[in-house]
């Protein structure tokens, strides 16, 4: 499995970090304990297709990456920073 | 007063020679990591122009030319080597001394690739990586910057706490390539 970084290009899978569903990217605005945080946390899919998740490209640039991605064929549908991705959902 | 000596970080084990490829290690004098502030990096890349006569490269690139260099080494960072960065630059980028905090080699020879093929995931066929070209990858399990110099050789830097194993595996590396190349 290869990834097209952004910054750096088309790269080896052994220079990404797996960190989780993009669900990190959401954190709930409260900062008590809520069902939100449960979810957050603890509740994901398992899904045999597409799929949203978190890369740490620490052997290259050392960005984070959106990576969307087919679990059922290994395609790697799309990439972009995650740094970006946050911004766009303001 | 005591009098420190300073070694270099490959002091007594480099240079040497195999089959006609050579791997020596550089002083490149100071290296300062340059990453510019948030929304400064334009600004960023006119003062180091001003002052050092490059620019902060873009992503997978160099600027400059051999003893005044800056190499672009991670997301908004760039390293500068062979000359000190002017404070002035502290108003648009961080700054931090890495002067030794690095060791460099450079590997050079005919079929250079084939060894470096052995040690990383990168492509470095020629058409593809160019002079002036630069990447963060790994050697080994270790990271390292890659910057190609030239047509057959390749400048190598790593952490300097990394610097034997480095060694250690560019050796047999080169000793593996130049082991098939006899059998041939």
């Amino acid at each position: 499995m290869r990834i097209k970084c952004p910054l750096c290009g088309d790269r080896d899978q052994r220079e990404f970090t797996y960190m989780g569903h993009e669900t990190y990217l959401d954190r709930p605005a409260d900062e008590g304990w809520s069902p939100a945080w449960d979810t957050y946390l603890h509740l994901r899919d398992n899904p045999a297709g597409v799929t949203r998740d978190l890369w740490y490209h620490g052997a290259g640039c050392t960005s984070w990456l959106l990576v969307e991605r087919d679990t059922t064929t290994h395609d790697i549908l799309r990439v972009d920073l995650a740094r970006d991705a946050k911004r766009g959902r303001g | 007063m005591v009098r420190l000596i300073a070694k270099s970080p490959s002091e007594g084990i480099l240079p040497f020679e195999v089959n006609g490829l050579t791997l020596v290690e550089l002083d490149v004098g100071p290296i300062t990591s340059v990453a510019p502030f948030d929304g400064q990096a334009v600004a960023a890349s006119d003062r180091l122009r001003a002052l050092a006569g490059m620019e902060l490269p873009k992503p997978n690139r160099s600027s400059g030319r051999e003893g005044a260099r800056a190499v672009w080494s991670g997301a908004g960072q760039a390293m500068v080597l062979g000359v000190a960065v002017d404070a002035a630059m502290r108003q648009h980028a961080a700054l931090t001394d890495q002067s030794d905090a690095w060791a460099v080699f450079r590997l050079e020879g005919q079929g250079v690739e084939d060894v470096l093929a052995r040690l990383t995931p990168l492509d470095l066929n020629p058409g593809v990586f160019k002079r002036g070209h630069v990447a963060r990858s790994l050697l080994g399990h270790m990271s390292a910057l890659f910057l190609r110099v030239s047509g057959e050789a390749f400048e190598i830097m790593v952490f300097r706490s990394m610097a034997r194993t480095a060694v250690h595996e560019i050796e047999v590396a080169m000793k593996a390539v130049a082991a098939r190349k006899a059998l041939a």
